[in-house]
């Protein structure tokens, strides 16, 4: 679903991804993991579309990136840190909006769809400005999500986010996937994606240093296996 | 292994429906940004409290006799100082909306093509710039004691209009980017809008003074000219302006 080959991005002088090799297959929930720095966004960023490559290359489902970008995006919801919502709508308006610009069929039936899935219905004509940041979280998922994308991609989306709210997150997530979608998510909170994804790679120095699948390790070894990955990069 | 498809089509799309979800996008912009001000109404109250400030301001400063403010020149000069530094004030705030919560990389990963997204943007500051013009324009009247309700006035202000918001939100989308969008976007719009703002002044002051259209005719066809090269430019590069 996902093929990545050589990735180089240079943002002037300063190089964030080296060469970098990755391969999802489709159904796959894949934890990057990795410290600041390491060029987890900027990876994201780049297979989202919304950044070109400097070098190598770049398929999603069968389309290139940057020359088939639209076929791309429209097969890609992307959470990130940043909820992407308007304050001064109401989450429906919010979900409404967004659907009109993927054009998806059915809309208001699907709005109510994507609402119920993160537990938002009864809120659904508040403003997004009123809502907490989970609540906004469990939106921006929806809104990734609400034209049905095969690839969802997560930006470390437990940032700001309290115990509870995290916890809640989790069970989206899991729905999600569950589905039968490729997930990515960049994350630096390992107890988290532990219980999570179904594959957990390392990334450091702009690289992809270690990989490891869920049924070949310990979940308390997880910690371990990146720390190793770390100092072996 | 992968498989590299050859076309980014879908299957049965086609130049109609691309023409529609290209509409569909623009319409969608338009509806957003007039819904989240209609509940906010935070920029165009900006707008207008600093147009009627900069009004007053006029009044006091140029310490005009009667006969003075009637000075087409004058009147068609302060008008346009007025709408341009107002129309700054939209055209940051419209975009730094967008990038403060992230929105603008929601926009940019929708399926459409981005110069849908642009011209959704400059027809919503295209609104918000021709209301804040609509109640200026009675105001000044009223103070300076001047009839502006005249047609020819009003077509010269609609074409600078759109000729100014189609490269102020060009320009808006790359200073936003800038951590110091505020001062940036000035510095870059008015050296660009400056052949506006002229044909602007100078068509409406022959409206105003009456002249004949032989005169008046060069500095419309300038605006209408530059209206329709700068909506071209901004179509070509609105997505390399926004793209990392």
């Amino acid at each position: 679903m996902i093929k990545v080959r050589k990735l180089v991005k240079r943002f002037g002088l300063k190089t964030v991804l080296r060469g970098l090799d990755f391969e999802v297959e489709q159904g796959e929930f894949v934890a990057l993991l990795g410290p600041n720095g390491a060029g987890k966004t900027t990876f994201l960023r780049i297979l989202a579309s919304l950044s070109r490559p400097s070098m190598g290359g770049v398929n999603i489902a069968g389309y290139r990136l940057p020359d088939q970008a639209a076929a791309v995006r429209r097969r890609l919801g992307v959470v990130s840190h940043q909820p992407l919502l308007y304050g001064d709508l109401t989450a429906e308006e919010n979900l409404r909006f967004y659907g009109r610009m993927y054009g998806v069929s059915n809309l208001q039936e699907r709005v109510m769809e994507v609402l119920e899935l993160v537990g938002l219905t009864t809120r659904r004509r508040d403003l997004v400005r009123t809502f907490s940041r989970g609540m906004q979280q469990r939106l921006a998922i929806g809104r990734a999500v609400l034209h049905d994308p095969d690839v969802v991609l997560f930006d470390e989306p437990h940032t700001g986010l309290d115990q509870d709210a995290s916890a809640m997150l989790d069970t989206v997530l899991q729905e999600v996937a569950a589905r039968g979608r490729t997930v990515v998510m960049t994350s630096h909170d390992l107890a988290r994606t532990a219980d999570l994804a179904s594959r957990f790679d390392v990334i450091s120095r702009g690289v992809i240093s270690a990989s490891v699948q869920r049924d070949e390790i310990d979940p308390n070894d997880l910690l371990a296996f990146y720390r190793q990955a770390l100092q072996e990069s | 292994m992968t498989i590299e498809r050859q076309s980014s089509a879908l299957p049965g799309e086609n130049t109609t429906s691309k023409a529609a979800g290209f509409m569909r996008a623009m319409g969608a912009v338009v509806w957003k940004d007039l819904s989240a001000e209609l509940r906010s109404r935070e920029l165009i109250s900006a707008m207008l409290v600093f147009a009627l400030l900069v009004i007053l301001i006029f009044n006091f400063a140029l310490d005009l006799n009667p006969a003075q403010r009637r000075e087409p020149t004058i009147t068609a000069g302060v008008l346009w100082v007025i709408f341009v530094f107002a129309g700054t004030l939209g055209l940051n705030r419209s975009m730094a909306v967008e990038k403060d919560r992230g929105c603008l990389d929601g926009l940019l990963l929708a399926p459409v093509d981005r110069s849908a997204i642009y011209f959704g943007k400059v027809l919503g500051n295209l609104v918000f710039m021709l209301m804040v013009e609509l109640i200026v324009l009675p105001i000044y009247s009223l103070l300076y004691n001047v009839n502006l309700f005249n047609p020819g006035l009003l077509l010269v202000i609609l074409l600078g209009s759109i000729g100014y918001v189609a490269v102020g939100t060009l320009l808006a989308a790359m200073a936003v980017q800038a951590r110091t969008r505020d001062i940036l976007l000035p510095i870059l719009l008015f050296p660009v809008v400056l052949p506006v703002i002229l044909a602007a002044v100078k068509a409406s002051t022959g409206f105003l003074d009456g002249s004949e259209m032989d005169l008046i005719r060069p500095w419309l066809n300038l605006l209408i000219v530059y209206d329709i090269i700068f909506s071209a430019v901004a179509f070509m590069v609105f997505d390399y302006v926004v793209e990392e």
